[in-house]
């Protein structure tokens, strides 16, 4: 028993009277909150959300949300147990002191903490033209209002719905669509869907995927400007490649932007590409040095991976924001020797045009690629990526029972290309090919997974500007 | 070492109790000497095998039989059918695993197992009153009265075959059973004719069936079978039949074990039979941990490895014969707590009873309700049931484990 918590008795103190202060009520916020409760935090908990809601859950909004099948107010966040909180929903964090330990918030009230958790997550990047942003039918898709505006616009019957940027919530968009029977194009400024997660070779089955199941797909171009009609709706768009296209719904689907501005001047190691913690999802300030009260979990924290080289990752992964959650509640109330790393492996799941995407590790990593079960041909496949000789991460599509060997040979730096004969082997997976992933310098909607700098040791680490 | 232990696992004298064996075998979780098979005994090694894309099910890819206990018999698929999908590997084992699904489970018949509720509901009464009506109740043989004709009857009825037919082709079902059964001591050439035989007239049985089904569809699956024109297309006649000689024979097989080890545990828990018939729901969790600490498949003795694989720091080679002991992973006390004790009240079982990954129990949804049915029906109205042997004497089988009668009685049969 080393740690001062332990010895001064100040731990017990915070387990059974202290504030914890949760800031970002949803899917990261909830869960800590409740493993803290799990763990015996008897103290007084605030959870402070800027939405009006309760926690609810995003994935269904960009599918069975915009099919109809489920109405947006019915994806409440299932509770594992009470965590008998104060809640202050609908009302934004606005600043942070530091050397006060308070949180400042916009009614103008503070609330004041022994730990603090971060869980603010992402917003959607707006369409960068504010005026034509607000034209009606311009959507956007990250919150429950989001999707059942976007729902009913899409029950109302358009000509055509416009998507723009063709990552994993694009595709998911477009599918529903399909889906619904709705005509729909997509632009994607990169050469195929998901191109940016998941690289070209597999953006070409997914390219495949659109086109068959009758999405106009418009490759390598960019929506240049909306248009509105004199009453301000949305009618038309015009493309880099001088085509215009017209719609009278147009979703902004280009990626997101970290919830991190409240956060400014504050101190704290926060900035445009999100929060940099430490392994054990304590936050770092501006000096690089690691705070010992203030942690950060979900799609907001950017933090360091022992399998991945340290590099820190900013993962947007429902199973990321649980998994950190739970690691950062039980880190806030132990001492320094009983933390635990969030050594989480990345996985993601995405649906759509009823396939399901399954992928684990760091595909943008991967330089390579190699189709090891199933084929391309029959969009039923396996395919691991390759980094310096290494496996690096695996996608399959309607494949998914393997992911979890994959995972395993990922955790264990299995070589690549893998020396081993697997059932279902076709001859397109005997030799590795180029992943082709685009130059990161040339944005595509942008990649669920973002990767920047290296040890939390290294003295070079610098905070890069958003892109 | 290890041959000793297997053939003492194989020895009828244990098949009561395997569970010592099992234990002693977990020691090492991998074992192997001489040329027989590598066996596995632990639970996490045995999940993650079953999740691994270098094991097959394929026994072409096996290297030798060598000196497997098992391996000395003929494929008891053999000259006759062409292995059913439970033998193959992807892509073939997909394809024939999604065409039957169809129409047996969602997505495409989401209700179809639920649908059967009554009709399975109506068997178990029926079978119930048969005991009721014969007078007899201080001999009751649980096997032959209720635990055998049940899923059998089902099974029939699924796939469209008629009842009446059932002595034909219970007699080819127990030969293929058995043949499963490791006998080191039979005669192989025997055994092997005498399984050939009877998968060739069962063949023919089916063959008869599937060619008038054509001509002439219900709604039964045998007829779905040899319809079907889903994005798979059409089944080859072979193909329809080596499925439906597979759903037929593990019709009869398997549940069958799982109820009567069922009431053979439940008797010997009488306090956890009492609940049940205070509470008809709790057969949902007990049928799940009788998964666990009863499954009547006890091991699955037909994999092999496509690479040299590494499991626990042992290098199992290319083509090497596996033995999955799931009975032996599920009691693993490194994954469940206090793993001998039965108690439906255990959280998180996740058991290797009805296996897992590709090849996991197709009829699982099928067992399950089956067993949940016959199980909470048979607390209910069963009056101060007792075993009247116990242990009750075992089916030869060593793979598919359980009782060949359950003589019980009861003081009275509840309306
Ligand atoms: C349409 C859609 C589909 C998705 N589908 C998948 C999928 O299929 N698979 C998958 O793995 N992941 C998916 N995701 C991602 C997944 O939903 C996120 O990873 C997850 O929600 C992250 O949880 P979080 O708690 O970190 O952040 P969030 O859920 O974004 O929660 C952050 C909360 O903090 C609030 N907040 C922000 N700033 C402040 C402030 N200053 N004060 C107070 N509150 C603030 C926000 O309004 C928000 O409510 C999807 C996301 C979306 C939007």
């Amino acid at each position: 028993m080393t740690s001062t918590g332990t010895h001064d008795g100040s731990l017990e103190r915070l387990k059974r009277e202290g504030r914890i202060v949760v800031v970002g009520a949803s899917l990261a916020g909830l869960r800590a909150a409740e493993t803290m409760r799990e763990k015996g935090f008897a103290g007084s908990l605030t959870m402070i959300g800027d939405e009006p809601y309760e926690p609810y859950d995003r994935p269904p909004l960009s599918k069975q949300v915009l099919l109809g099948n489920a109405v947006a107010d019915h994806t409440a966040l299932p509770r594992r147990r009470a965590i008998d909180a104060d809640w202050r929903l609908g009302v934004p964090a606005t600043g942070l002191d530091m050397a006060a330990r308070r949180v400042e918030l916009g009614n103008g009230d503070a609330v004041e903490y022994d730990r603090l958790l971060i869980a603010t997550g992402v917003r959607a990047r707006p369409w960068p033209n504010a005026e034509e942003g607000a034209l009606k039918g311009v959507f956007v898709l990250r919150t429950r209002d989001d999707g059942e505006g976007l729902q009913r616009a899409l029950a109302a019957g358009p000509r055509r719905v416009l998507v723009i940027g063709a990552g994993f919530t694009g595709s998911e968009i477009a599918s529903a669509c399909r889906e619904r029977g709705l005509d729909v194009t997509v632009a994607e400024r990169g050469d195929a869907p998901l191109v940016g997660a998941l690289g070209g070779v597999i953006g070409a089955v997914a390219a495949e995927m659109h086109r068959e199941n009758g999405v106009d797909l418009r490759t390598g171009v960019m929506v240049t400007s909306l248009e509105g009609d004199p009453s301000g709706r949305v009618r038309a768009a015009h493309f880099s490649d001088g085509s215009t296209v017209e719609a009278d719904v147009v979703v902004v689907s280009l990626g997101a932007q970290r919830n991190t501005e409240w956060l400014s001047g504050s101190g704290l190691g926060a900035g445009p590409r999100g929060i940099a913690c430490d392994a054990g999802c304590r936050a770092f300030d501006v000096r690089g040095i690691v705070t010992d009260d203030i942690y950060v979990a979900g799609d907001v924290a950017r933090s360091p991976h022992a399998l991945f080289g340290y590099q820190f990752l900013s993962l947007e992964h429902w199973g990321n924001a649980v998994a950190q959650a739970d690691t950062a509640a039980h880190n806030m109330l132990s001492a320094s020797a009983d933390r635990r790393p969030h050594l989480w492996v990345p996985a993601f799941w995405s649906s759509q045009f009823g396939v399901n995407i399954k992928s684990v590790g760091v595909p943008p990593m991967g330089t390579e690629i190699l189709i090891t079960q199933g084929s391309l041909a029959e969009r039923r496949f396996a395919a691991a990526y390759g980094y310096q000789g290494r496996l690096i991460a695996a996608v399959t599509f309607d494949n998914c029972r393997w992911l979890p060997f994959y995972e395993q040979q990922i955790e264990a730096t299995a070589p690549f290309p893998p020396p081993f004969s697997t059932v279902d082997r076709r001859p397109e997976g005997t030799k590795p090919m180029p992943a082709d992933f685009p130059d990161p310098s040339v944005p595509t909607h942008g990649p669920t997974i973002t990767l920047s700098g290296y040890s939390p040791a290294d003295r070079k680490m610098t905070f890069t500007p958003g892109r | 070492m290890t041959q000793a232990l297997l053939r003492e696992i194989i020895d009828y004298a244990n098949r009561a109790n395997p569970y010592p064996l099992y234990e002693e075998l977990r020691k090492t979780p991998v074992s192997h000497d001489g040329d027989g098979p590598y066996v596995i005994s632990t639970y996490y090694e045995i999940h993650s095998l079953l999740h691994d894309p270098r094991i097959s099910s394929d026994a072409k890819n096996l290297k030798a039989t060598g000196n497997d206990p098992l391996g000395e018999q003929p494929d008891e698929e053999g000259a006759t059918l062409p292995p059913s999908f439970l033998k193959l590997d992807p892509p073939d084992h997909d394809r024939l695993r999604r065409m039957t699904n169809r129409p047996f489970g969602p997505p495409h018949a989401p209700h179809r197992v639920h649908d059967m509720r009554d009709e399975l509901g109506g068997l178990v009464s029926g079978l119930i009153d048969g005991i009721a009506d014969t007078g007899q109740l201080d001999r009751i043989d649980l096997v032959d009265q209720f635990a055998y004709p049940f899923p059998v009857t089902v099974i029939c009825r699924l796939l469209g075959i008629p009842r009446e037919d059932e002595p034909r082709f219970h007699v080819w079902a127990e030969t293929l059973a058995a043949s499963l059964d490791p006998d080191p001591d039979a005669d192989p050439t025997q055994h092997g004719k005498g399984t050939m035989d009877a998968r060739m007239e069962l063949g023919m049985y089916l063959a008869g069936l599937i060619e008038e089904r054509r001509k002439k569809p219900g709604d039964d699956m045998l007829s779905q079978l040899a319809t079907a024109d889903g994005p798979d297309g059409a089944m080859t006649t072979m193909e329809a039949l080596s499925t439906s000689a597979l759903l037929l024979i593990a019709g009869h097989e398997t549940t069958v074990n799982l109820i009567t080890n069922g009431m053979l545990t439940l008797l010997r828990h009488p306090e956890v039979l009492q609940r049940l018939r205070d509470d008809p729901d709790l057969a949902v969790p007990i049928v799940e941990e009788l998964l666990r600490y009863e499954p009547p498949v006890q091991l699955l003795p037909q994999r092999t490895t496509l690479s040299d694989i590494e499991v626990a720091g042992v290098t199992i080679p290319k083509g090497a014969s596996l033995w999955l002991m799931l009975a032996s992973g599920n009691r693993d006390p490194k994954r469940f707590e206090d793993p001998n004790r039965f108690d439906p009240d255990r959280k998180d079982i996740q058991h290797l009873g009805l296996g897992s990954g590709i090849h996991s129990c197709f009829g699982a949804p099928l067992a399950r309700q089956e067993a949940q049915l016959a199980l909470s029906e048979l607390a209910r109205r069963l009056e101060n049931p007792r075993l009247l042997e116990d242990p009750p004497p075992y089916r030869q089988n060593a793979v598919l484990r359980g009782p060949r009668h359950l003589p019980i009685a009861c003081d009275g049969i509840r309306p």
